[in-house]
């Protein structure tokens, strides 16, 4: 039997905020000692109360404009109720009616919504005892849920690493998976025909790329092989596996949880008024698929040189900074691409420089050099001062500079040279 | 000595050397020492730190507007390092680490702590005898509740245990047993004090309550307590508004129900002739969804109590869910019911909708009218027992009070007279948000009309 595929997925996403969602702590706590970022209100003491983040929201609300998504003009949270020990309050502060981004889309995927909550703490489990570390406790977490709209596991797997690029390329996250500032979980059901079928098994525990797709293929086959032996599949949660390979029941639903939702009392809605919007549109950056476009255009590389390239918004600066010097723009992309050399060259003017060597350009004469390495240094006392104060790396924009005035047409260690020479001489 | 029942008397004390702060916490703790075992008002005394901070106040030179003021604070307050139970047996042990807004900022003002005061558990009641620790007996008379859930704070300053004390109001349960007890009481408007480190009942209905001898005590407090603290997103500041020099009054015709004590209907009527006396025209209002407040409130709160009592799970704070007392068990039943799927829109979306025209017929009503008069609760101070095995009654004592809260609006509650039996009456005047100072000019006005003088009860 031939089966449709439909998978929907949530996605969290913990930002780069300074402190967490409703309190000052700070919210990277990434390595730290437990329960040493923790006040009353992530610990939820009585009498604690919450305010809402700021830059959270607007951090929010960018990475739904960026997807096409409709701003609510009134936002909520809601106090979403379960019992778990690292649930401070017992309930957590999340979003269902008007979240903060209401639609958008991801390469052609619907997205249903992005909200924002809090995050639990963590439960550390030992051989005869368990303890709670509220260091994650009130961290702010984005969530995206996107429709039941992937058929195909590849097509989820460049959805998520697409939303991770995105992400970071909009400064709201590392979304690294290991670190668990991006999870996953996949709703994943089989039909037969265009319907979507009466369960969906909801995929959790997965902490990284590759399991992902591991997890999903495994749950596929498994469901795959239920269905052909006539058994019926439940609605559940179920966990993946990464030693057996297999995904395991976790939850189904005759003990699936009333949340019982009801609109936080201790936050008023939060109004959002256009010009804010106006404001966090106008500073959404160059997106990933639109440089792209625009490398492809203009530096009319292979799509396998730009995707490398726009993978990495460091790398992708770096081959921009290096062909505003040169025009060999394949030149460069190989050299970082192929040879790494964007990790051996700091400057891109070193490796434009490079560039002239490996094509045996002559060199600029000594006192060419010599001129343009006093014209850069006149020009920038700063940098001097600060080298003189001991700031020996500065050394490397100095001979930027001069490798820019000389076309990168100086000769390194004669450049390298000269600038020592002449700050200690002249400066 | 014979303590000063007034702020201002108590600093021109201290200032004058009448006495010093020192000895004023002797007094109080004499007064409590001799009595608080037979009327069950403190759950905790600080006498320690009652000294220490007379000491400091007796170094000064008394420039705080609450300096010397000896206050004592309902046991939901926390107070760093002080041992807070909420009046429930789960917090038996409870230290907090932090100290509520109100407590920080009246002992900033120079105020002395005394200690901690008797509440139904987690302020779930009328009477205070849904306390785990015992009820709190009325000084006017021990056979006689003081009142709830702010019991203790009531019988502290109408015992003279405190010169003021502070107290929290989600129904009435300031200005009630502020009106048991013959003492002002205020509900402010939501969002004017911060809630922050004050035990939450019903989060959206909550407020500081204060309890003093007079009016004028009243705004010294409120002017202290008030204003953003960072910590409690719904408070807002305001400018104190230029007070009206001619007000006009309304009391709803809603209000005059089944149920309602003669005295107290007899009582509400001198009110009346008493403004009516100063010129202050009181005229008959509608406030056509009166006989819905009782039943949206008792929606609205238990489920907003079901969610703030989740977190006493027995993980933390020392005692297990089994010590909830049979209230606090009531309501978290109630409120899981009415927010879980299904019945969420039945009850708790339709009693929001329900509150809102509440909220719609007090908008019409200050078109016309500065304030109204109401009672506070429709009988004069019941007896030790007499609602107790009738929860639903119990409930009914609020029909006056949870007006305030449901609205948001500020209620000063003010001593009236004595009923037959010699218990004190009183009611309340509700403004529009943030009207606490009007309320404050039209209470002190009817004190001065009818003489009134600060009593203390022992």
């Amino acid at each position: 039997m031939i089966y449709q595929i439909i998978i929907g997925l949530e996605i969290h996403i913990e930002p780069n905020t300074k402190s967490k969602m409703f309190c000052g702590c700070q919210e990277d706590h990434f390595g730290a000692k437990p329960n040493t970022q923790t006040c009353p209100i992530c610990l939820g003491l009585p009498g604690a109360l919450p305010i809402a983040n700021s830059e959270a929201i607007k951090k929010t609300m960018q990475l739904g404009l960026a997807l096409g998504s409709n701003i609510s003009k009134i936002s909520k949270f809601y106090r979403k109720h379960y019992f778990y020990p690292d649930l401070a309050k017992s309930y957590q502060i999340s979003q269902k009616d008007n979240p903060f981004c209401i639609g958008g889309s991801l390469m052609g995927k619907k997205i249903n919504h992005i909200h924002l909550e809090e995050d639990a703490g963590k439960l550390i489990h030992s051989k005869d005892e368990s303890l709670i570390d509220f260091n994650r406790s009130g961290c702010a977490l984005i969530e995206m849920v996107t429709e039941p709209v992937f058929h195909d596991i590849s097509e989820v797997m460049s959805f998520v690493k697409e939303l991770q690029l995105v992400v970071r390329y909009l400064d709201i996250s590392n979304a690294d998976m290991e670190k668990g500032t991006m999870r996953l979980e996949a709703n994943i059901s089989l039909s037969t025909s265009e319907k979507l079928p009466n369960y969906k098994v909801e995929l959790k525990n997965i902490n990284s790329f590759k399991f992902l797709e591991k997890a999903i293929k495994t749950e596929i086959e498994r469901q795959t092989n239920a269905l052909n032996s006539g058994q019926k599949l439940a609605q559940e949660t179920r966990g993946y596996d990464e030693k057996t390979k297999t995904t395991f029941s976790q939850r189904t639903k005759a003990d699936s949880d009333d949340y019982r939702y009801f609109p936080e009392p201790d936050i008023t809605p939060i109004e959002i008024p256009g010009s804010m919007i106006l404001d966090l549109r106008s500073r959404i950056p160059e997106l990933p698929e639109q440089k792209r476009k625009r490398f492809a255009e203009k530096y009319k590389l292979s799509s396998d040189y730009i995707n490398i390239l726009v993978s990495d918004l460091e790398r992708a600066n770096y081959f921009e900074k290096a062909c505003s010097l040169s025009k060999e723009y394949k030149t460069i992309a190989n050299l970082i691409i192929n040879k790494n050399f964007d990790k051996e060259y700091p400057e891109p003017a070193g490796l434009v420089k490079k560039i002239y060597d490996l094509g045996s350009k002559m060199y600029e004469s000594a006192k060419v050099t010599k001129n343009a390495v006093e014209k850069v240094l006149i020009d920038n006392p700063d940098i001097v001062t600060s080298y003189k104060n001991g700031k020996g790396q500065v050394i490397g924009f100095l001979i930027g500079q001069v490798q820019k005035k000389l076309k990168g047409k100086g000769n390194p260690k004669l450049v390298n040279d000269k600038i020592v020479e002449l700050i200690r001489k002249n400066f | 000595m014979k303590t000063p029942l007034t702020i201002k008397e108590t600093q021109e004390g201290l200032k004058a050397k009448k006495f010093s702060a020192v000895e004023l916490v002797d007094s109080y703790l004499a007064q409590i020492n001799k009595y608080n075992k037979e009327f069950n008002i403190f759950l905790t005394v600080t006498e320690e730190q009652a000294y220490k901070k007379a000491k400091e106040i007796d170094r000064s030179n008394f420039q705080s507007p609450l300096s010397g003021v000896v206050v004592s604070y309902k046991d939901i307050f926390l107070t760093k390092d002080v041992r807070t139970t909420a009046g429930s047996k789960i917090l038996e042990s409870y230290i907090p680490p932090y100290s509520a807004t109100s407590v920080n900022r009246i002992e900033a003002a120079g105020a002395i702590p005394i200690g901690k005061l008797n509440c139904d558990a987690f302020a779930h009641g009328s009477s205070g005898e849904n306390s785990d620790f015992g009820v709190t007996k009325n000084p006017w008379n021990k056979e006689y509740v003081t009142g709830g859930s702010s019991s203790g704070p009531a019988g502290a300053v109408s015992a003279n245990m405190s010169l003021v004390s502070l107290g929290s109001d989600t129904g009435g349960s300031t200005r009630q047993p502020a009106n048991f007890c013959n003492l002002v009481g205020l509900k402010p408007t939501y969002g004017a004090i911060s809630r922050y480190g004050v035990i939450a009942m019903s989060s959206s209905l909550d407020t500081v309550g204060t309890f003093t001898h007079t009016v004028g005590d009243m705004e010294i407090m409120y002017d202290v307590l008030r204003g953003e603290d960072g910590f409690d997103g719904n408070v807002k500041n305001f400018v104190k508004p230029e007070i009206k020099k001619r007000f006009k009054l309304g009391i709803a015709k809603e209000y005059f129900i089944d149920g309602l004590d003669a005295e107290v209907e007899k009582m509400i009527f001198e009110v009346k002739k008493t403004y009516e006396k100063m010129g202050i025209e009181v005229v008959e209002i509608s406030l056509p969804h009166t006989k819905y407040m009782v039943p949206v409130y008792y929606i609205i709160q238990p489920a907003e109590v079901s969610s703030n009592l989740g977190r006493f799970d027995g993980i933390r704070y020392g005692n297990n869910r089994n010590s909830f007392g049979e209230e606090a068990k009531r309501r978290i039943m109630l409120g899981s019911y009415i927010l879980s799927a299904g019945y969420y829109d039945e009850y708790y979306e339709k009693a929001m909708k329900v509150r809102t025209k509440i909220i719609n017929d007090f908008d019409e009503a200050f078109k016309t009218v500065d304030a109204i008069i109401s009672p506070v609760s429709p009988t004069p101070p019941f007896k030790l027992g007499e609602n107790t095995k009738d929860p639903l009654k119990m409930y009914l004592e609020d029909v006056y009070t949870t007006t305030a809260n449901l609205v948001g609006i500020p209620s000063l509650a003010l001593p009236s007279t004595f009923s037959t039996s010699g218990l004190p009456i009183g009611f309340q005047i509700m403004g529009p948000r943030f009207s606490e100072h009007a309320l404050f000019e039209l209470g002190r006005k009817y004190h001065q009309e009818i003489d009134y003088k600060p009593k203390i009860a022992l």
